[in-house]
């Protein structure tokens, strides 16, 4: 029997070190009858390099090196495997059918991510893709797509949640011959990356559900809009739709039902506001990326001035699913006004950081310790944050809500595009909120005043709080700006800037405090408020401190309390690490 | 005056061909300018002025366009190009430390070349490797979980020879 190794490898970029040693090995020993390598996007679930998952024999390996791949080819050709590469994390990767209960995932846009050979059409048929298309097209009609997208109750899973089934009707109901139909592949959201793996792994599933959506809503041209940070991503798209127009899904007179529709890409160029549809749309039109006052809407006045409708890749990717299972299973899943699944980037000081898709309700705690591991190193929870520079943070005590977008909400964080970046006790949120209000400065349009200065100032305000010169009154001034930022920005950029430092002003006020009344920051991440001193009490002198010191401002003797010239000390708290008697004070 | 319309300049046949593919489409501005990216490496000013010229684009729309989006550079950039990803795991997990170190180490700052052009260094937003954190690449080359003291040894690889890319 053939066996496949699928490869998931880190750099996604041009070059990968183990796919090439594979294809070298397989060349070498003219193995092509007997085995396939195939590339898949890398999806996380170990922080320790590659992962290969052997086919039909499911052994997942990692922890290897490239010297060990021919050792791992020879006992795959044998039928047998290499015990000390085995992983332990193996149940996270198994499909669907075969999931263990136990790892809570549950996948409707991931379902063929890994799975398939991304650049095969064939493998994407046979895997039942398509089906949905040919549904649409000569069981539903139009008003039956729009009518189980309804029933399915699925929403908008770039960030605000609007109902989909009713964007699609609002935006078919317009008069006009031409319309649009748009995919937001602009992922730029800081720490989500669930629509890469999905273009990357997936890309008919993307390229079906702009089909169905066009012929539902009448559109004859659709256009992805894509981050030309994502090379690969690019390239499997651009092959997806060849082949799929060869093979008559995509083009003029689709499957011979007389429906006319094609999907172009327009390159992105690294601009997070583009990831607002109005400011998405003069991008594709050419322009810089400003938003513009709405309404109208784009269901109205969009693309070139012609109704248009844009939904995010993980939008797409659950159409076909609904419309060859039907709305009501869509419904069933999930919590009472959120269905489906969501799928989450878990990033930051988790063990296993990776992509995981569950059921709409599932519990921070069950996402974060049951599937993720919990907390790197065994150190404390603190917090998770979600919608990234728009999103908040979630303190320890929500760990057990159920987490939808009504949830979200209302403890002051939003669902966003799914990006959970879990922090420790070692996390300073001032330092956090002043890297998310960094990137939102940076990425503010200039369109519009609020925006503009709004987060300028309120960045201001936290360096000043983090440098050791806050007052009281500056967390009044944070409030009073972001009032006006939430009240009057063009667009939900300036809107939500205010959003991260809100949240966290709700949950670690006390954190704040700490900065503006006793001068201290505990983390040690706010340099100026740290100084490090040697407990002479438990100080053994051993001098690690001394020697791993990098400006060598720690002396002493051996066997005697060593001691730290705190003038020149740069504080990169590197005694503080090394020491294992704790006497090293931070503070 | 004068000095402008001295300077000429043949373009790429490539970029000649893609232009001549786009130029009916709207919004075909972003386009080009990829492609022009994707030969000089940047966006040299002789030739975003005799694109202007060929297309029919005004020069003020272009330059709106290249100071507007992050990935567009006017400067010639290094030999190889140090990225630096500064995410948000990326940031928690000390990307700004590894930028830090690597000024020290080559002597050059963020978003400049060194002089003699040998390295550029510029701090990306998320490269989509959050699993990997703290990440950088160089000349699209990917390194993860990149510790301080490990920097002398990945950047000794470059020091020595010429990029293969864009070289």
């Amino acid at each position: 029997m053939k066996k496949y190794i699928i490869v998931w490898e880190p750099d996604s970029q041009k070059g990968s070190p183990v796919n090439n040693a594979l294809l070298k090995i397989l060349n070498e020993k003219q193995l092509a009858e007997k085995m396939e390598i195939i590339r898949s996007p890398f999806i996380g679930f170990t922080s320790s390099g590659a992962i290969l998952r052997v086919m039909p024999d499911n052994l997942i390996y990692t922890g290897f090196r490239v010297e060990d791949l021919e050792g791992i080819v020879n006992a795959t050709l044998a039928g047998d495997r290499v015990d000390k590469f085995i992983s332990s994390y193996d149940n996270k990767f198994l499909p669907v059918e075969e999931k263990d209960p136990l790892s809570r995932q549950f996948k409707i846009v991931l379902r063929n991510v890994g799975y398939l050979d991304p650049e095969s059409i064939e493998e994407y048929i046979s895997r039942g893709g398509y089906k949905a298309l040919e549904k649409a097209l000569f069981e539903l009609g139009r008003d039956g797509v729009i009518a189980e997208m309804k029933a399915s109750g699925l929403r908008g899973r770039g960030g605000a949640g609007f109902p989909t089934g009713l964007k699609w009707e609002l935006t078919k109901k317009e008069a006009g011959e031409i319309k649009y139909a748009i995919c937001n592949a602009d992922e730029g959201d800081p720490g989500a990356y669930m629509d890469r793996a999905v273009l990357e792994g997936d890309p008919h599933s993307v390229v079906e559900g702009m089909i169905i959506g066009g012929f539902a809503v009448g559109c004859t041209q659709g256009f992805v809009y894509i981050r030309a940070e994502y090379p690969l991503a690019i390239e499997r798209l651009e092959k997806a739709l060849k082949d799929a127009r060869e093979m008559g899904l995509l083009g003029k007179d689709i499957l011979g039902s007389g429906f006319d529709f094609d999907i172009e890409l327009r390159w992105g160029a690294g601009a997070f506001v583009c990831g607002e549809e109005t400011a998405l749309i003069a991008s594709i039109e050419g322009k810089r990326g400003n938003p513009r006052p709405r309404p109208p809407f784009p269901s109205v006045s969009g693309l070139w001035e012609k109704p248009t409708f844009i939904n995010n890749v993980e939008t797409w990717a659950n159409v076909p699913v609904i419309i060859e299972k039907g709305g009501k299973w869509m419904g069933s899943i999930g919590t009472e006004k959120s269905k489906g699944t969501k799928v989450f980037a878990v990033t930051g000081k988790v063990k296993n950081p990776g992509l995981v898709e569950v059921p709409m309700g599932t519990t921070i705690r069950e996402i974060v310790y049951d599937i993720c591991g919990g907390i790197k190193d065994n150190k404390n929870f603190k917090a998770v944050q979600t919608g990234g520079p728009s999103g908040g943070v979630i303190a320890e005590k929500y760990l057990d809500m159920p987490v939808d977008y009504e949830s979200l909400q209302s403890i002051g964080s939003i669902m966003g595009s799914g990006g959970l970046i879990v922090m420790d006790e070692d996390d300073c949120m001032v330092d956090v909120n002043k890297f998310y209000l960094q990137f939102s400065v940076d990425e503010s349009c200039g369109k519009c005043m609020p925006c503009r200065i709004g987060g300028k100032q309120i960045l201001e305000i936290l360096e000043k709080i983090s440098k050791g010169n806050g007052e009281m009154t500056d967390i009044d001034k944070i409030y009073s700006i972001s009032n006006a930022m939430q009240k009057a920005s063009l667009c939900a950029l300036g809107q939500t800037t205010p959003n991260p430092v809100l949240s966290s002003l709700r949950y670690f006020e006390d954190e704040y405090l700490a900065h503006i009344k006793d001068k201290k920051c505990y983390t040690g991440k706010c340099k100026d408020l740290v100084q490090y001193t040697v407990i002479p009490e438990k100080c053994i002198g051993c001098g690690l401190c001394a020697t791993r010191c990098p400006v060598k401002c720690i002396t002493g003797e051996k066997r005697k309390p060593y001691l730290i010239d705190t003038k020149a000390c740069i504080k990169c708290g590197e005694c503080y690490n090394v020491c294992k008697f704790d006497a090293v004070k931070r503070g | 005056m004068m000095m402008l319309e001295k300077q000429e300049v043949t373009l790429e046949k490539g970029l000649l061909d893609f232009m001549e593919k786009w130029k009916d489409k709207p919004g075909k501005e972003i386009m080009i300018l990829h492609k022009i990216q994707e030969v000089y490496g940047y966006v040299p000013r002789k030739v975003a002025m005799e694109v202007s010229r060929v297309m029919g684009i005004p020069l003020a729309k272009i330059y709106g366009i290249i100071t507007f989006y992050h990935l567009f550079k006017l400067q010639k950039p290094g030999k190889n190009q140090i990225s630096v990803c500064m995410g948000t795991a990326c940031y928690l997990k000390g990307g700004n430390d590894i930028i830090q170190e690597i000024e020290d180490l080559i002597g050059v700052a963020v978003n400049t070349t060194s002089e003699d052009g040998h390295f550029s260094l510029e701090v990306v937003r998320c490269v989509g490797c959050c699993g990997l954190a703290p990440v950088m690449s160089i000349n699209g080359k990917v390194y993860g979980n990149v510790q301080k003291s490990e920097l002398p040894k990945i950047l000794g690889e470059y020091s020595g020879k010429e990029a293969n890319a864009n070289g």
